[in-house]
Parts: C-alpha cells; structure tokens; sequence
C-alpha cells in the first residue's frame, strides 16, 4: 500500500485525540467539557494536550458532577455550542442519566424542530482491563431504548478518528461508546479519506458460513474468532455494526441471506440487550433464510464481577467459538 | 434521650428568651414555618403602604423611578395573569385541559421578576411560570398545548427567550447555567434566569447548578419561588436552613424577598441581573410567597394544609396590595379598573375560544423531530404506521366500513 502523507499509525485513544483537535481547529463552537480533561488530559488521556493548545474556555474542567456536566452542555448547545463531554468511565455515566434521556433526547422533539441539540457524549466503556467497580460496564442497551439518542461504537483507529468527526457535527445527540480495552490498539488512519456514513455497518471479514455481527471492543474479538474457525475450515464473516442506534439491518440482512446463520456478540448483559433486538428483527426479516435460530453471546444477568472473574464474565474466543459451533450444528 | 434529660431541658425551652440554647434552637427549628415573619425585602405592605428600611435600601433603588403608569402596567399584568389562570383552571375542570398547573398567588413574583428582565435575556421556566411568559409576549394560548394534550412544549423558545416548560423538577438550572456559561463566553452582557420551586431546591440538579455557577461565575440568577408546598410536602420537608442561605455555601448571595410584593420581586430581581451583567455571577434569590391553590388541577390541599393558613396569606395578596397602593396614591381612577376588568374578560374568552378551537395533531407528529437528522427505525415504524393506517382507507373505500354510520 502506497505511503500517504494524511495516513498515520494511530492508537484508537490517539486518533480520538486528533479527531478532537481538528473539531476544535474547525469550529469555535466545539468544547471539550469533562472531569480531569484538561491538565491530565483526561484519565486515559483521550484529551491530551488539548487544553494547552486550546486554552481553558475551550477545553473545560468541570466538578465532578455527571448530571451537571450533561446539563450545562445542553444549556451550552441551546446557545450554539457544540459540546462534547467525557463520562470518565461507563459507571459514572449514571448520574447523569436523567439529563440524557429526559432532556438531550427529547428537546428536539419538544420543541417542534426548534431547537438542536448538538451534543456528543463520550463514555469509556467494557470490560477486560482489570479495573475495579463500575469501571468496566456496557450500558449501550440502556441508551438505545430511547428515542432521540444516537449511539454509536467505534472497533478501530480509523472509525474512532471518523465517527467522533461526524458525531460531532450531527445535529442529534451521539452517546459515543470508546472501547477502553482498544484504546491502544493501533491502526492506520487516513485524515483525508471520506469515511462512509455513521451508521453504516462494515464487512470486515468476508464468509459464507455464518456471520458474526459485533462492535466496539468485540470486533477484534470475532477477528480472531473466525481466524481460530478458518483453521477448522469454516469460513466466518464478520460485520462490524459500528452503530447501535440506529441499527443497519439491512447489512445484517445481506449477510445473513448469504450465510443463514448469524451469531451476535457483546459485552452487555444478554438480557434485553442489542442482541435480543438484532435477533428479533432479523428472525422477522430472514425467517425463511435462517438455518439455524439467531444465537447470541454476551455478559450474564450478573453485576460486572471482580477483575479476576471478568475473563469468564466476558465472550471470550471459546465462548463465542461454542456458539458458532451450536449454529452450524443445526 | 433518658427522662431527667428531658426534664433538665424543659425549664430551658419554656424560658424562651435564651436564643442560641440547644432547646432554643430545636423548638425555633421545629416550628420554623409558623414562627415569626421571615426577614423579607419587602417595598409594599400587604395594606399597600411603601416600606422604607435598611433592608430594603440597596434594592429601593432599582425601582425608585418606577412611574404610575409602570405601576399600573405591573398591576394589570398581575390582574390578566390571574384572569388567564383562572379560565385555564375552569377549562381543566370542564375537561378542555388535561391538567392545569395554577400560579394563583405567586403572580406579583412572576411578573416582578419577568418585567426586571430584558429582551436579550433568556428565561428558563418550570411549568407554572406563566405570569413570566406574560412578561415575555408568549401568546398564553400557546402555554394551554401541553396541558390539552395537543404538543409537549408550543413555542419556539428563541422567539422570545423563552424556553419550554421543563416538567422533570430542576432540571432547567443546569440549562440556564450552561447557556448562562454560552453568554458569557460570547462576551454579551445579557443574563439568565432560571425559575424552580423550593420543592426543586432538594433536588441534585439545582445543587449542581449552583456549583457550576459559582465556579464559571456565570450571569445567571437562580429565582426560587418558595411558595411552601411542594404538592403534599411543606417547605420544611425540604430544608431546615431558609432557602436563600443556601448560596452562601457556593459563594454568591442569596436574598429572600416579599413575593407577594411585585415592587419588591422587581427591585431585586433588576439588582441581580444588574449583577450577572456585570460580572458579578450568580444569585439566588428566594422569593417568599404563597401557592394559593393546588399544586396541580390533580390534587386536594385540603388533605395536606389548614385553611388557617391560605386565610393568612389571603390577606397578603399581591395583587390586592398593589390595588391599595395605587388608590391610596391617587395613580388611578376608576376607569383604569373598569376598562382592565373587560380587557379581563375578553382574554377569558379568547383563551377559552383557543382551546376548544385547538386542533389534535397530526397523527404522524408522532415521528416528526425525533431526531434533528432522521434515524431509520423512525423511517421504518413511520412506514408501517401509514401501512397501516391506509388499510383502513382501503376498508372504508371497498364498503366493509359502511354500517360505521360516520359521514
């Protein structure tokens, strides 16, 4: 592949970073609000240097006060701002939660068209980083139950650079999910590309045999599952949602009408999760196609445990290997 | 607490004069509500004489060169804000509204605060402000939407600054501080009022509002209409502080005002948003008044307060005051008020005309503005709803919906 000037080898949480900054360098409209995003650049340093070059009215430390840093960026929004607040971590996210689903996603509405509120909400999310309480948790299924919202998960450098781009230039409120446990996985991304659309779902492995629908943190995951199965010559794809809300069901759709299998994987509860969903629609819509029901693979109807349980809390290769198994099986 | 415990205290409690005893303080505490007049700014006595004292001198004067005529523009304000609730109530009771969120008592708070404000300011109300929307040209009609059913909101709340009804209990604070937060980045010198109930004054929200005012010092005043009842609960069952000493723990004043007094709630209200433009930051203001009738159409105050105590407050009714002060002051003549009781009823009859004359929405407005940028599942269900609901043409146009009788 021929070298470019625009592509970098990025870290997931650096090309975050570099998204940022270019939203700040576009429009003086973009803040950066969250605790600890400025002088640290935030816990995971998703903001790193931003505050120095942006200064402090532009990239804002806020108290620590989940509800009221929602809150405010809805009041900053309503007087032509574009705030994007940082959730330190998935648990935190709850304090909050009022202010999201009472107020950001239902202002629009409301309000006849009236008012915009262009607010991206990034949260740190998942599992397997061995980190304590309230820190490893996947609420996605939480938010997407509710209208107004968008909810999108980047799997990779690229898409993390791109996706963050376009959330924050949607009109709509984006609670935009950060596979912690990618964060420094690194990738090529290319800032002069013209990415495809937010909502779009991607092949990232082409196969014939099942498909395997994922996103954020479990893409890399089915990557390596379906290399492990192409050892036992089956032949997976592997179709990265990259957004939950709104869903793309017609590429599920595709893939399944080609595969007539489908197993769903994330870290999220199974219980009322995006599973359930993806599986309820595509069993209305390919019913005729599938071999086999839609089987899914996720967190259990449990608390996130211990760091030392999470690794048989958490899909792991034999467990969604076990699934592909059972599906085929039929 | 043993039995000689409480006998050594007796002798304390009932000597009464030993303010600052432990006794003292618990018995003062308990009976807060029904003890001694809080310290007010008032400028109006409920008998409607003027009030010159140190307490209210700073804030005299902002309404010192206050004219009769802007007198009897605040007195007919109060007088048209008290006619439009009382159709809106009667409109509930015959089943045009759903419900109906009364302001009966607090108008001289409503539009003391709402005429201290300027064009460029921005309001962020509860669902009772509507003496404020008054003050802000919002056609009252538009307040009635919400309450029949017909939208959730029914302005456009850049048309007059004037944000929608926000229902969840204090969660407008935050909106005001950050759009307050906006204002100052911008460098303009307009403010931001946020209005909330002292019920809301429990809530995190309100708490988060005043950390993050204080901190960005933003041009934002905090108007706290405690009117004593949040529904069943009194005042009490929210703080055991008077409200207003809540800001100095955030480091901005907070001053209690008459708000049965409309000069009073103008004076100091103009002195508080004189200091958000200025730079000074927020202030709470807490003003003093009284919900003369239910919280909502919905519920029964006699099951929760005395009649005693709505008589007393009766007695210091906004309104009435300002009609004695303008008698007594030779502002008016008798005309002002009969020329202001047929503008009175022709706004009952127009709000109630609008009502009733109120059309349902559209049936797809349910999946209109969900989202600014569309969303297929929306596009999807809105599909599928018209699907279905062209069956029923189909139905009707083929006869098997004839014996209906509709026409």
């Amino acid at each position: 592949m021929a070298e470019s000037v625009t592509s970098k080898n990025l870290a997931l949480a650096k090309a975050i970073n570099e998204s940022l900054r270019r939203a700040l360098e576009a429009d003086p409209k973009v803040l950066i609000m969250g605790e600890d995003v400025g002088k640290l650049g935030g816990v995971f340093r998703v903001t790193d240097g931003l505050q120095k070059d942006f200064g402090e009215s532009r990239v804002i430390d806020t108290p620590l006060a989940e509800s009221g840093i929602v809150g405010t960026a809805i009041g900053l929004a309503l007087r032509g701002y574009r705030p994007v607040v940082e959730i330190q971590f998935d648990g935190f996210v709850f304090p909050a939660y009022d202010q999201i689903v009472t107020q950001l996603a239902k202002m629009h509405a409301r309000s006849l068209g009236k008012v915009k509120l262009p607010v991206v909400v990034r949260i740190p999310y998942g599992g397997g980083i061995g980190a304590v309480e309230h820190h490893s948790e996947s609420p996605e299924a939480l938010f997407a139950h509710v209208s107004g919202l968008k909810i999108v998960s980047p799997s990779n450098a690229s898409d993390a650079y791109w996706m963050m781009q376009q959330a924050i230039q949607s009109d709509d409120p984006v609670i935009f999910f950060e596979p912690k446990r990618r964060y420094w996985d690194k990738g090529e991304v290319n800032t002069e590309a013209i990415p495809g659309p937010l909502h779009r779902a991607q092949v990232v492995r082409e196969g014939t045999d099942l498909t395997l629908v994922a996103y954020g943190p479990m893409v890399k995951l089915c990557q390596e599952v379906a290399a492990a199965a192409a050892e036992e010559g089956k032949n997976l794809e592997v179709l990265d949602l990259r957004s939950v809300s709104p869903l793309d069901f017609d590429s599920i759709q595709a893939s399944v009408e080609k595969t007539r299998r489908l197993v769903v994987v994330h870290e999220a509860p199974v219980f009322f999760g995006s599973g359930a969903e993806i599986a309820a629609r595509i069993t209305e819509r390919c019913f005729y196609h599938l071999e086999a029901p839609v089987l899914r693979v996720g967190g259990y109807h449990a608390p996130y445990p211990p760091a030392r349980l999470e690794e048989e809390y958490l899909p792991g290769l034999d467990r969604v290997l076990d699934a592909v198994d059972r599906a085929l099986a039929y | 607490m043993t039995v000689e415990s409480t006998a050594a205290r007796k002798p304390r409690r009932s000597a009464g004069s030993k303010a600052g005893t432990t006794g003292a303080e618990r018995t003062t505490r308990t009976t807060a509500r029904k003890a001694a007049e809080p310290e007010l700014v008032q400028l109006l006595t409920p008998e409607g004489k003027r009030v010159k004292n140190a307490k209210n001198a700073e804030y005299a004067k902002y309404v010192a060169g206050v004219t009769p005529e802007e007198l009897r523009g605040l007195y007919r304000d109060m007088v048209l804000t008290r006619r439009f609730d009382a159709e809106a109530t009667a409109l509930q009771r015959q089943g045009e509204l759903g419900l109906w969120a009364s302001l009966l008592g607090q108008e001289a708070a409503q539009i003391g605060s709402g005429r201290a404000l300027r064009d460029d300011d921005y309001v962020f109300p509860t669902y009772r402000e509507h003496g404020v929307a008054w003050c802000r040209g919002v056609d009252p009609t538009n307040l009635l939407g919400m309450f029949r059913g017909v939208n959730n909101g029914g302005w456009d709340p850049n048309g007059n600054n004037f944000h929608l009804y926000t229902i969840v209990i204090g969660s407008q604070t935050l909106h005001a501080t950050g759009y307050a937060m906006g204002v100052a980045k911008d460098g303009a010198d307009s403010a931001v009022i946020a209005y909330f109930g002292d019920g809301a004054s429990s809530q995190g929200d309100v708490a988060e509002s005043f950390t993050f005012s204080a901190v960005y010092n933003a041009p934002v005043v905090f108007f706290c209409q405690n009117n004593q009842w949040a529904i069943s609960e009194p005042t009490e069952k929210q703080t055991r502080v008077p409200l207003y000493q809540r800001a100095q723990g955030y480091g901005f004043p907070g001053v209690r005002v008459d708000g049965n007094d409309v000069l009073a709630c103008l004076a100091v209200t103009r002195w508080a948003l004189d200091r958000a433009r200025d730079g000074a930051g927020p202030t709470l203001v807490e003003a003093y008044t009284y919900r003369m009738g239910a919280h909502t159409t919905s519920d029964d105050p006699t099951k929760y307060r005395a009649d005693e105590e709505r008589e007393a407050w009766e007695a210091k009714d906004p309104i009435l005051r300002l009609r004695r002060y303008l008698e007594a002051s030779n502002h008016t003549d008798e005309g002002f008020f009969a020329e202001l009781e047929a503008e009175s009823e022709a706004l009952g009859r127009r709000v109630r005309e609008a009502v009733r004359a109120m059309p349902d929405p559209d049936r797809f407005a349910i999946f209109e503005n969900v989202y600014a940028d569309g969303h297929a599942l929306v596009d999807e269900e809105r599909a599928q709803f018209a699907a279905y609901q062209a069956s029923f043409a189909t139905e009707s146009d083929s006869g098997f919906a004839a014996g209906s009788g509709g026409n």
